[in-house]
């Protein structure tokens, strides 16, 4: 069995579920991975072991503590043996890798949606087509969360590396995030309004529902382009951010291409609209034709006393 | 002054229906434009000069279907316009590509690279990384805004907010919308990029090692389940755990 490596997602000072996700699909590549723990304390290492994962290995450096692209890629590829890389689909975590691809002359499949054998496939053009390639050799690979069932956790065959790498930028400060509310990138729930909420205060009413569920808040490019106060960091879409939650509620949007593009691969899909012809209603597992006025009311009392 | 290049890409619209015939899409029939975030890109490239000085070279990497992007970019106000390619060139992979394009920032004698966060088509967000990679340089990706006062101080999104990074040294500094208004070509700017000459270079591509299979349409969802009025919302507040498993 080859090797491939397996660079942990991290997430607040501790390991995030998503990276016994990718020792599965290590597994489904039939590779036997090595797990990296790119860190500042190797001690969060004790917690990437694996069942079918070899090793692990803490990487620790200094260059950790904040994010800068060419120094973790230097640190973890002087760290990492040779093999398939593997890293979670997240903003950061792509960037490394395309980093350490190129670093070793490698090339890189970013968002993989599926694995058979060596025939990896990503959605493209935003998920409107779907896009299967073929490895001839190592590469680096990103795979999408909430595909590949996690491994079952085990105890870490931990080895620590010391890596040092020149920072090229300096961070000069950290500008915390006003609300407390998860961003849609990181979220398994969300709930995104449209132009049909009439006024962005009335995103207040989808805000009460993400507090119950801990999901996140977006919108559509018609919301966002409509008002002020809807911030494009919201915007789910072609040229907003591309989400595959397990849940994604959709109120009051039309579900035009662009919105689509950005959502449709969400596991578990629900739309409220008016409009009983909307687009939306066609990906949508769960359509309720009704105004948000008298849906979201219901919604939310039925889910406060489900999750209390 | 900084030599500032800006890389672009010729995308389908992002409106456009995306078929598929046989096992590949069927792009004969698209619009194309420039890659929405490559305009974050020109619009950052276009800032910094006007703030320091110097030059902004927009380049692409494509046949010569792609100068129509490129005219697109002069009318928008970039000084130079650049395509690299070689007709022997098909479906290269990311490490080709980005090799390709470090030959051709390395010849132009960039210091500052701007590019899109990803690019519309793949939204694979590879290039930028990978070029400075390529060209041992550092990058910031994903910026939500610029600023130039001597130096070069970038927003970017972490995981608990935004950090603001200042940039030394040449970078690749990739874009996102954050608060950008993008500028529209002007008449002026229009006629100025009929007149202008897309100069073509070439570069040495290595083998690809990752190749095209095929290129599918999404699966099909099965049909949802609809219901009528907002008070089926408690049926479905239901179903979401019963049934979906998902709250």
């Amino acid at each position: 069995m080859s090797d491939s490596i397996i660079i942990a997602e991290t997430s607040k000072g501790s390991i995030a579920p998503v990276t016994a996700e990718l020792v599965s699909a290590a597994i489904a590549l039939g590779t036997s991975p090595t797990v990296i723990v790119p860190c500042t304390d190797a001690a969060m290492a004790d917690g990437a072991g694996y069942e079918g994962a070899s090793r692990t290995i803490a990487v620790k450096g200094a260059c950790f503590e904040n994010y800068d692209a060419s120094s973790w890629a230097a640190a973890i590829d002087a760290a990492a043996p040779s093999g398939i890389i593997i890293a979670a689909a997240t903003p950061q975590s792509k960037d490394v890798a395309a980093r350490i691809a190129a670093r070793r002359g490698l090339s890189i499949v970013q968002d993989v949606v599926a694995i058979d054998g060596m025939n990896l496939t990503s959605p493209i053009y935003s998920g409107k087509a779907m896009q299967t390639v073929a490895l001839s050799g190592d590469a680096a690979v990103s795979v999408r969360a909430n595909i590949f069932p996690a491994a079952n956790s085990s105890a870490a065959n931990v080895s620590v590396v010391d890596q040092s790498g020149d920072v090229g930028t300096a961070v000069q400060e950290i500008i915390a995030r006003a609300s407390a509310r998860l961003d849609v990138s990181e979220a398994n729930i969300i709930i995104s309004g449209g132009r049909g909420m009439g006024t962005p205060e009335n995103f207040s009413h989808l805000e009460k529902i993400a507090d119950v569920l801990g999901a996140a808040v977006g919108a559509s490019r018609a919301a966002v382009d409509t008002w002020e106060s809807i911030p494009h960091s919201m915007q789910v879409g072609q040229t907003g951010k591309t989400v595959n939650p397990n849940l994604y509620i959709a109120v009051g949007i039309s579900g035009a291409i662009q919105h689509l593009a950005g959502m449709r691969s969400s596991k578990y899909i629900v739309a409220v609209n008016k409009d009983a012809d909307a687009p939306i209603f066609a990906h949508a597992d769960y359509g309720i034709v009704a105004t948000w006025e008298e849906t979201l009311p219901v919604l939310e009392s039925a889910l406060a006393s489900m999750m209390s | 002054m900084p030599n500032i290049v800006v890389l672009v890409k010729r995308v389908p619209d992002t409106n456009a229906r995306i078929v598929v015939s046989g096992d590949r899409v069927d792009l004969s029939a698209v619009k194309w434009v420039i890659s929405p975030y490559d305009e974050f890109a020109i619009e950052t490239a276009l800032q910094h000069k006007e703030a320091a000085g110097g030059s902004v070279t927009a380049l692409t990497m494509g046949p010569s279907g792609s100068d129509k992007i490129l005219k697109d970019a002069k009318a928008i106000g970039v000084d130079e316009i650049v395509r690299v390619w070689d007709d022997s060139w098909s479906d290269l992979d990311s490490n080709s590509v980005q090799s390709v394009l470090a030959q051709a920032i390395t010849n132009l004698g960039a210091e500052v690279v701007y590019c899109g966060k990803a690019s519309a088509d793949t939204g694979a967000g590879s290039t930028g990384p990978g070029v400075a990679e390529h060209l041992g340089w550092s990058s910031v990706s994903n910026i939500i805004d610029a600023k130039f006062d001597g130096g070069i101080t970038v927003t970017s999104p972490v995981e608990t907010g935004s950090a603001i990074v200042s940039v030394s040294g040449s970078a690749v500094i990739s874009c996102d919308k954050g608060n950008l208004k993008v500028r529209k070509p002007n008449v002026k700017g229009i006629m100025m990029a009929k007149r202008a000459q897309v100069s073509v270079v070439t570069a040495d591509a290595p083998t690809s090692t990752v190749t095209i299979v095929s290129q599918t349409p999404p699966p099909a969802k099965p049909a949802g389940k609809k219901y009528e009025g907002g008070s089926s919302a408690e049926e479905v507040a239901k179903l979401l755990r019963e049934e979906a498993n998902v709250i």
